[in-house]
């Protein structure tokens, strides 16, 4: 069982990198990216096609492609999706539902639909020992390690730096923001770069612990809801846990019948929100 | 008479096809400190709005040292020195007491106010300067929302109600500390429910009425009557 719960751990660390720009995005502007999953996905085409560009590394294909999703999602915020912000959350959720159809299709176009990975090199095989006769993955471990870290970032960001004042303002009130001379537009624009970064990061890291198929963008979409509301709305923290949830879940359901993971994981999403409909940690308004 | 530091000239304002202003012409000077009264609905928010560009008006409709302003951004009216206290104070709930203030200060105007000199003048907001600003007192909310746009520096302070809710002698103790405020040569518009305090704070009023001007001159220059006529018509 204990391996079942580490396993579960590692497997919730992924989930938490699929669910923070979610999370940033929502927390920011509430706008919820219905591409998600499909940005984690051509995420990790990216990291595929750069990879052998850049000398075969991934972290040299990270290196190039984060900076490029932070473009890219400062570009798209600022082109196109600050036109669909307003009180009404549907133009934003048929933009993003469209955008998730036009890269579920254009990727299907470009790399057919054989699932693909990235080379972790020595990364994949490499294991240690946590005592006694429980090893744990190097790559699994170093993804949630990165998880902690980027959770741990994004609070610290948002709770201490006057950037992430202006995130919280625009968020509680985009007029009286902008009364002071923000210009909601550009603070939107960041965000949204910022979700892409971990988005990015989030599609390295799949490509290089499984694979990526065009088609797979829905389910990870799903995984990502199912932490960011176990976790409870605006919170990152919460949402790392609800990742943590997810994924012991996924284990433990996976240990009972392989076929149960999937479903397990949603039977303990459709319990949390029986129980608490905010999450396990609701934003406290003040 | 001083050349004023704001004017606007015919201002109209709309929500949609719905006309909330019908020509405003109102101006105040350096140093002056302006009331605006009027019924309920009577458009002086809009007013305020249209001033600040939070509502869209033509350019040549509202002048700040002459320039034509109607239509900027929020974020350059502040820039060019006009601060408004909303309706409502509209404090940012998810920021402390200090993070609002600071947030007033984003335009980076130079001039005399900084978070010491508030502290100074609110002893109580230093003390609760970690604690979320939505968790004080109604007055003590008011004099963040009041600080937070002295923080711009502005040359013209605009304040929405800002007695709205307050207990009378909450109310004395805000209006009382305005003068301080006003003393480096800032102009102040005041918008008040409450005629007598209107009058009492500022050297001029306007009456506004169903989206104009009903009545305009000194503070002190006008019988009981009058204010009464030009407040609620006949
Ligand atoms: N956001 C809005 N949308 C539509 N109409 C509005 C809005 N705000 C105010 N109004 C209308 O504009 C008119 C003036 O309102 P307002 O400026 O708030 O008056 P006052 O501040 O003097 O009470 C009223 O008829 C009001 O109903
Ligand atoms: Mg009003």
């Amino acid at each position: 069982m204990t391996e079942t719960i580490i396993q579960g751990l590692l497997l919730g660390g992924l989930y938490c990198l699929f669910s923070l720009g979610l999370s940033l995005m929502f927390g920011v502007m509430r706008l919820t990216n219905i591409a998600q999953g499909d940005l984690i996905v051509a995420g990790g085409f990216a990291a595929i096609s750069v990879a052998p560009l850049v000398g075969g590394h991934f972290v040299m294909a990270g290196v190039v492609l984060l900076p490029v999703a932070f473009a890219v999602g400062y570009a798209l915020q600022r082109t196109v999706l600050n036109r669909t912000l307003g009180k009404d959350p549907l133009p934003s959720l048929v933009v993003t539902f469209g955008l998730s159809i036009v890269i579920q299709n254009a990727l299907l176009e470009l790399y057919s639909a054989d699932p693909r990975s990235l080379d972790a090199g020595e990364l994949a095989t490499g294991s240690l020992n946590l005592g006694g006769d429980i090893y744990v993955g190097t790559l699994p471990l170093l993804i949630l390690v990165a998880a902690l870290a980027c959770t741990a970032g994004l609070q610290l960001l948002f709770s201490t730096t006057s950037l992430g004042r202006a995130f919280r303002a625009v968020s509680d009130d985009r007029e009286a923001a902008e009364l002071m001379g923000l210009n909601s537009a550009k603070v939107y624009s960041v965000a949204t770069a910022l979700a892409f970064v971990l988005i990015a990061l989030a599609g390295l890291f799949q490509g290089l612990r499984t694979t990526v198929s065009p088609a797979d963008g829905p389910l990870l979409l799903l995984f990502a809801f199912e932490s960011v509301i176990i976790g409870g709305m605006g919170s990152f923290w919460g949402t790392f846990v609800g990742a943590l949830v997810l994924g012991v879940s996924q284990q433990v359901g996976f240990k009972f019948d392989p076929g149960w993971g999937v479903w397990f994981g949603h039977l303990v999403f459709l319990a949390v929100l029986l129980v608490r409909p905010n999450g396990l940690f609701p934003k406290t308004k003040g | 008479m001083t050349a004023p530091f704001l004017q606007t000239v015919g201002l109209r304002a709309h929500y949609g096809d719905a006309q909330a202003l019908f020509g405003i012409d109102f101006h105040i000077g350096e140093g002056e400190t302006v009331a605006v009264i009027g019924a309920n609905g009577a458009g002086k928010s809009t007013f305020l709005k249209s001033v600040t560009g939070l509502v869209r008006v033509a350019p040549e409709t509202v002048l700040i040292d002459g320039r034509p302003s109607g239509g900027s951004v929020p974020g350059d009216i502040v820039r060019q020195g006009v601060a408004l206290v909303p309706e409502g104070r509209r404090l940012f709930p998810s920021l402390s007491v200090e993070e609002n203030l600071l947030m007033g200060g984003y335009a980076r105007r130079p001039g005399p106010w900084s978070l010491q000199r508030l502290y100074g003048m609110f002893p109580i907001l230093k003390e609760k300067r970690k604690v979320p600003a939505t968790s004080l007192s109604g007055g003590q909310q008011q004099m963040v929302a009041i600080g937070r746009a002295l923080m711009s520096n502005p040359r013209l302070l605009l304040c929405d109600e800002i007695s709205l809710g307050l207990a009378p002698i909450v109310i004395k103790e805000i209006y009382d500390a305005l003068p301080a405020i006003a003393a480096e040569g800032m102009s102040v518009v005041i918008v008040e429910q409450d005629v007598m305090v209107a009058q009492r704070v500022s050297q001029r009023l306007y009456c506004f009425q169903e989206g104009r001007v009903s009545l305009e001159g000194a503070s002190d220059g006008f019988t009981r009557e009058q204010i009464s006529q030009a407040y609620f018509g006949i």
